[in-house]
């Protein structure tokens, strides 16, 4: 037991030897010839405009927090899963089964609230600037530039 | 392992047997990470080039070696020679890190997948949750990658991959739930031994809900995995290079390193949760030729779907971050709920599994292959037929 997880931990160690070997490898043999040109960050050519340090599309936090709720629940839901086979076996299937059953529907619940609340579909935005584009009667053109 | 270290010890009583043990593990170890990810690592990029210049009407690499096959050693030999540009802008620590974070990651799922009956690093009895769970760290090195570089092709493909990976977890884990339901493990090795070696006791044609998980699983690791059509962080036409536009040499090396690992990887999870892993029939009984056996038969089965892999890179177009967040969560996740919820009550229904339902599957699995090579005949017929060169 203890053994089959030490394992894990030589396996990380010799993820991080592995690229420390290579790295040292080609230290020997590459050479280092820096300039203020090559050390500039690249942006295609053009000249950096500030920090890329930035605050990003709060979306991407919001679907961070969904993940975070349905992993937990992927997480609860493995060791019911153990030990389902030996439930059904034992004559307590259908017991095992409704406990799923009202398990997954109160995530499935979850999902569609999130989902109703738009929080999913990536372009609900454009979507609702096109709607008021259109019942202020602007030209199509004028959509698509919104959109994109 | 254990039990050949056990034995070992058992043999050699005069050595101590902790030292012996702790010796043995390194060395298994580094068999595996020198030996075998590192090459298959390397010869996979060798082998994807080849796939997608066949499908494309080229040649490839066929220079270096026979048919091109040293091509991954030359490209090794290149990046080691290459200047290592760390920019000034970059936060550096973070930026130095990063890749030890996704080598490491992708190199310590290998400690729970089977190389055959008695070829495990560890059976684990936890096995196909830790894998799900270790491989996660990719996604920290990769965040930590993209935010470092200070540039914004890098910040967009790491948050991208983040958010990415992050939603594919959840259809990833949820496919594996009714495999776990109907082998009762979550060891690797448990799940291949409620397995048989004939493709109809596989757990993909245990049940239809059994068969769309396995297909959903799929894609789900292909999405793990950065593949395309899902491989936006890395998006080359509008992000050059993602998360990976700053690191130069052996550093963006490493990266790469992870992914065409990580496809190995991908092709042993499907093999081993959907195909009967190493199972083969008992021809023999000496134990060294079973295990070899076992070996190549799990690695076939594992490189086919990484072939499969290369394929679908070299078809499909890539899709969109809209497209890709509404597959997930408004397709995958819903579907792979109710391939959860199917899978336990079809096992309520027939406790034993049911002979019937297996051979039916398997008949419609033959029956799709058979159409599909019917048109793939087809159209080579009708290419040749139209002079569009030789096929």
């Amino acid at each position: 037991m203890h053994f089959d997880y030490a394992n894990i931990l030589v396996f990380l160690g010799l993820g991080v030897l592995l690229c420390a070997l290579m790295m040292w490898l080609g230290a020997l043999l590459r050479p280092a010839s820096p300039d203020q040109i090559k050390l500039s960050t690249y942006e295609c050519g053009e000249e950096v405009e500030g920090d890329s340090w930035i605050n990003f599309n709060i979306r991407f936090y919001v679907v961070a927090l969904v993940f975070l709720i349905f992993d937990v629940e992927v997480a609860f839901i493995y060791p019911v899963a153990a030990v389902f086979k030996d439930w059904v076996s034992a004559g307590n299937g259908l017991f095992a089964l409704t406990e799923i059953l009202v398990f997954v529907l109160i995530l499935l619940v979850g999902l569609i609230y999130v989902w109703s609340k738009g929080d999913i579909s990536w372009v609900k935005q454009v979507a609702a600037t096109k709607q008021s584009a259109v019942a202020a009667g602007q030209a199509p053109g004028v959509e698509r530039h919104v959109a994109g | 392992m254990l039990e050949f270290l056990n034995g070992l010890a058992a043999a050699n009583p005069e050595v101590p047997g902790v030292l012996l043990r702790v010796a043995g593990m390194l060395a298994f170890g580094a068999l595996v990470v020198f030996v075998f990810i590192l090459p298959v690592a390397g010869i996979t990029s060798w082998v994807e080039r080849r796939v997608w210049a066949r499908i494309q009407s080229r040649i490839g690499p066929n220079r270096v070696g026979p048919g091109g096959f040293l091509q991954w050693l030359a490209d090794g030999l290149k990046n080691l020679l290459k200047e290592d540009v760390i920019p000034q802008a970059v936060d550096e620590p973070l930026f130095r890190i990063a890749p030890y974070l996704v080598v490491a990651g992708f190199v310590a799922a290998f400690v729970a997948i089977p190389f055959g009956g008695s070829l495990i690093i560890a059976d684990l009895n936890i096995g196909i949750l830790y894998i799900t769970a270790i491989t996660s760290l990719v996604v920290v090195g990769i965040l930590m990658a993209g935010w470092s570089s200070n540039n914004k092709w890098s910040m967009l493909g790491g948050i991208r991959s983040a958010t990415q990976i992050i939603s594919y977890e959840i259809p990833l884990g949820l496919t594996i739930f009714p495999v776990v339901l109907v082998s009762g493990t979550l060891s690797t090795q448990g799940i291949t031994a409620a397995q048989g070696w004939a493709p109809h006791t596989w757990h993909m044609f245990h049940n239809p809900f059994l068969l769309v998980s396995f297909l959903l699983f799929f894609v789900c690791a292909l999405a793990e995995g950065n593949r395309t059509p899902f491989d936006l962080p890395e998006a080359e036409s509008e992000l050059v290079a993602g998360f990976a536009t700053e690191y130069s040499g052996m550093r963006s090396l490493l990266f790469f390193l992870a992914e065409w690992g990580n496809l190995y990887v991908i092709g042993a999870l499907v093999a081993t949760l959907f195909m009967g892993g190493w199972q083969v029939p008992r021809f023999t009984d000496d134990p060294t030729l079973l295990a070899v056996a076992q070996f190549f038969t799990i690695f076939l089965k594992a490189y086919f779907w990484v072939f499969v892999a290369m394929w679908v890179r070299a078809t499909l177009p890539r899709i969109r971050i809209d497209q890709l967040m509404a597959l997930c969560w408004k397709y995958l996740v819903p579907m792979a709920l109710l391939n959860t919820l199917g899978t336990a009550f079809f096992m309520v229904l027939f406790p034993e599994g049911s002979l019937v339902v297996r051979i039916a599957l398997v008949a419609v699995v033959l029956a799709i292959i058979f159409v599909f090579a019917r048109r793939v005949r087809f159209h080579l017929a009708r290419a040749r037929g139209l002079g569009y060169g030789a096929v």
